[in-house]
């Protein structure tokens, strides 16, 4: 199995620079010379200078690509599917659903905090899955919040950006979404480091990793308010990449 | 004596007449005197009126058009638009979003929420200007005109009436709108008046435009703020984003929200000049998303080249940074007055500003018993001596609080209050 991972990791590099190769982002010209219009960019913008919009995005054509494909799996089958998990499940389950999801993930943080070097971090979400586990019946319920020790969320992406490792290349993860080819490295960590917790603690049986992975997919969709195509603008690929960029960047800093 | 007596008679006039002003103040809770903050901030969450969260609103689209939506646009091919049912028979009420927002936009959904508290079946709509409007309900996609984005709304909102019919049981229809909706709201209702399709019970238009060219020119201004001009925009947003960052790097628990938004300003203390740009912003980027849609829809040629065709593909990144840096007076000038003027040999620019106000249906809005306006003294959209024409047109019907910006106090008891005492099915005639 997990040699399988190693080999569809670089498969999918391969792919996508092959992908890549064939998506151009250039619109079509109908005629010799584009019609220049009354506000060209010649007119409007300062040359030589970069904007806050400009990502490094070297693999556009195929990150636009999956950006559509994410988008139509999500309208037609993951938000569809979410909403009737929504509308099954009572709301108090629901929260304890999310809350134990939220408490296992925190030792992903608890690891990568050390990591990082942050004891403050360490101490508080050890705190919090110490509470929660215990007297939040494994993690059903939160009173950890309710005694104000701080959420915290930290991944490998983020282990990395501390360790100075830069984001690299934009990067739209296939049903993951957004994310940059470092933080993308990171999912792979976090996923494979998740799952081993998981076995060590849980021995799962496969029938328990198909309902685990299951509630975990709905449950995350049902916390991201995004909704594709919805924000109102028809610049939404370039916004959605510089809000992604900039919260990562802040969320490293922090 | 009489010379002895007339202090103490000035005095205890004083002091009646300091009771008389001082009661409305005092009635009045909300406390941001400075309007480009309450615009900002909004209202304080003490002072927010307890509007339920757990309406059950739908999510809905619809084909307004027979037109096929451009390539690089295909996923607004339909209408988006949002419904709250009561159980059994109620009115309706259709509320209209402000500049460019969605119909699931904050404000609109508080309206609508509010309304919905009140009994209402609620019909939540867009923003004539928003992209997803322009491109699946605006016929010419040229929007900004008073009468034509009235009549397109007018068209959406009977498809939408249709479609809803025979799920809910519809006993009379309201209207409401905030901001630039409220603007849209009084034509629309002018347009009932005259065709009665849905014969409007009541209409509701909070903090409107007065004259849509003086607005936009006042929300133009306010990115000049911008220390060092547009093309220092991005350090402008490099700066925005670092006190967001502090903020979030300060606090422990808070998340990437708007609770973020208010930490942000303690962190910044920002000055009026600040904030106003914030408020250009906000309005710069719906008049972005506006003008460069309407471009793609016309082949106009005002951002885009007029024969560049634009796939799904497209990178959009240097129409997006030229959109960003027009306004809404150079779409103005430049794009709608030609496009308008080429349908109407003559017409000229100082007709067309004057057709884009509320003072244009003066006369039916002075008449008009069941259209009601809230509204704030110190609205930033709104230029000097414009409240007084609001005042004097809708009269008894006006209710002007002293302060709250735009928009800054419409979550307050306030403000919700004086809504759903308008709008309340079991009071009106």
């Amino acid at each position: 199995m997990r040699a399988i991972g190693r080999y569809t990791g670089s498969l999918a590099l391969v792919l996508l620079a092959g992908l890549n190769a064939g998506c151009s982002t250039a619109p079509i010209i109908e005629g010799d010379e584009p019609e220049p219009p009354v506000f060209s960019a010649e007119r409007v913008l300062q040359p030589g200078v970069t904007h806050v919009g400009d990502v490094y995005d070297p693999w556009q054509g195929f990150n636009r690509r999956v950006y559509r494909f994410n988008a139509f799996v999500d309208r037609n089958f993951l938000l569809p599917v979410t909403k009737g998990y929504q509308a099954v499940t009572p709301a108090p389950v629901e929260r304890s659903i999310h809350n134990f999801f939220t408490n296992f993930l925190n030792l992903n943080t608890i690891l990568n905090s050390a990591l990082q070097f942050s004891p403050r971090k360490v101490v508080q979400t050890t705190g919090r899955v110490a509470v929660n586990t215990t007297l939040g019946v494994f993690g059903l319920f939160d009173p950890a919040t309710r005694m104000g020790i701080p959420q915290h969320q930290e991944d490998f992406g983020q282990t990395l950006g501390r360790w100075g490792v830069g984001p690299g290349p934009y990067l739209v993860l296939p049903l993951l979404g957004p994310s940059s080819l470092r933080d993308g490295i990171g999912a792979g960590v976090d996923w494979y480091v998740n799952n081993r917790l998981r076995e060590e603690i849980f021995a799962p049986e496969t029938w328990h990793e198909v309902v685990w992975t299951t509630l975990f997919i709905l449950d995350t969709r049902a916390n991201v308010a995004f909704r594709y195509y919805e924000t109102g603008t028809p610049f939404e690929y370039r916004m959605v990449r510089m809000l992604i960029t900039t919260k990562r960047r802040l969320d490293i800093e922090r | 004596m009489r010379q002895f007596g007339t202090r103490p008679v000035l005095l205890g006039l004083g002091f009646a007449l300091t009771l008389f002003w001082a009661a409305p103040a005092t009635a009045y809770d909300y406390p941001i005197a400075d309007p480009f903050l309450a615009t900002v901030v909004g209202t304080p969450a003490p002072l927010k009126a307890p509007v339920p969260t757990d309406v059950p609103f739908k999510r809905r689209s619809i084909r307004v058009l027979e037109r096929e939506a451009p390539d690089a646009l295909w996923y607004d091919q339909e209408l988006r638009y949002s419904y709250a049912a009561q159980r059994g028979p109620a009115p309706l009420i259709f509320t209209i979003a402000g500049t460019g927002a969605a119909h699931d936009g904050s404000k609109n959904w508080l309206a609508a929420r509010a309304f919905y508290s009140k009994g209402f079946h609620v019909v939540a709509l867009g923003s004539p200007v928003s992209a997803n409007f322009v491109v699946a309900a605006s016929s010419s996609g040229v929007p900004g005109g008073a009468f034509d984005d009235a009549r397109d709304l007018y068209r959406a909102m009977q498809k939408i009436r249709d479609e809803l019919q025979g799920k809910l049981e519809i006993t009379d229809y309201y209207l409401a709108g905030y901001s630039l909706g409220a603007f849209n709201a009084a034509h629309v209702s002018y347009l009932d008046a005259e065709q009665k399709v849905f014969d409007f019970r009541r209409v509701l238009m909070m903090n409107p435009p007065v004259r849509l060219y003086s607005s936009i020119s006042l929300l133009d201004r306010m990115l000049e703020n911008i220390p060092g001009g547009a093309d220092n925009f991005d350090a402008f947003y490099e700066r925005i984003v670092d006190a967001v960052g502090q903020a979030y790097r300060l606090s422990d628990s808070v998340r990437f929200d708007e609770e973020l938004l208010y930490k942000a300003f303690e962190v910044l203390r920002p000055t009026d000049e600040l904030l106003a740009s914030l408020i250009g912003l906000v309005f710069r980027i719906a008049s972005a998303n506006m003008a460069f849609t309407s471009d793609v829809m016309t082949d106009f040629g005002f951002i885009k080249p007029s024969n560049v065709r634009l796939t799904r593909n497209t990178d959009l990144g240097v129409y997006n940074e030229v959109a960003m840096r027009l306004g809404f007076t150079d779409y103005f000038h430049a794009y709608f007055y030609p496009y308008r003027a080429s349908l109407e040999p003559g017409l000229s620019r100082s007709e067309l500003i004057e057709r884009m106000s509320l003072v244009t249906i003066d006369d039916y809005l002075r008449g008009a018993e069941d259209v009601y306006l809230i509204h704030n003294a110190d609205d930033v959209i709104l230029a000097a001596g414009e409240i007084e024409i609001l005042e004097d047109m809708f009269g008894e019907r006006a209710t002007i609080f002293p302060r709250g910006g735009h928009m800054g106090n419409m979550e307050s008891y306030d403000y919700i209050g004086r809504m759903l005492s308008i709008m309340d099915p079991g009071a009106a005639p």
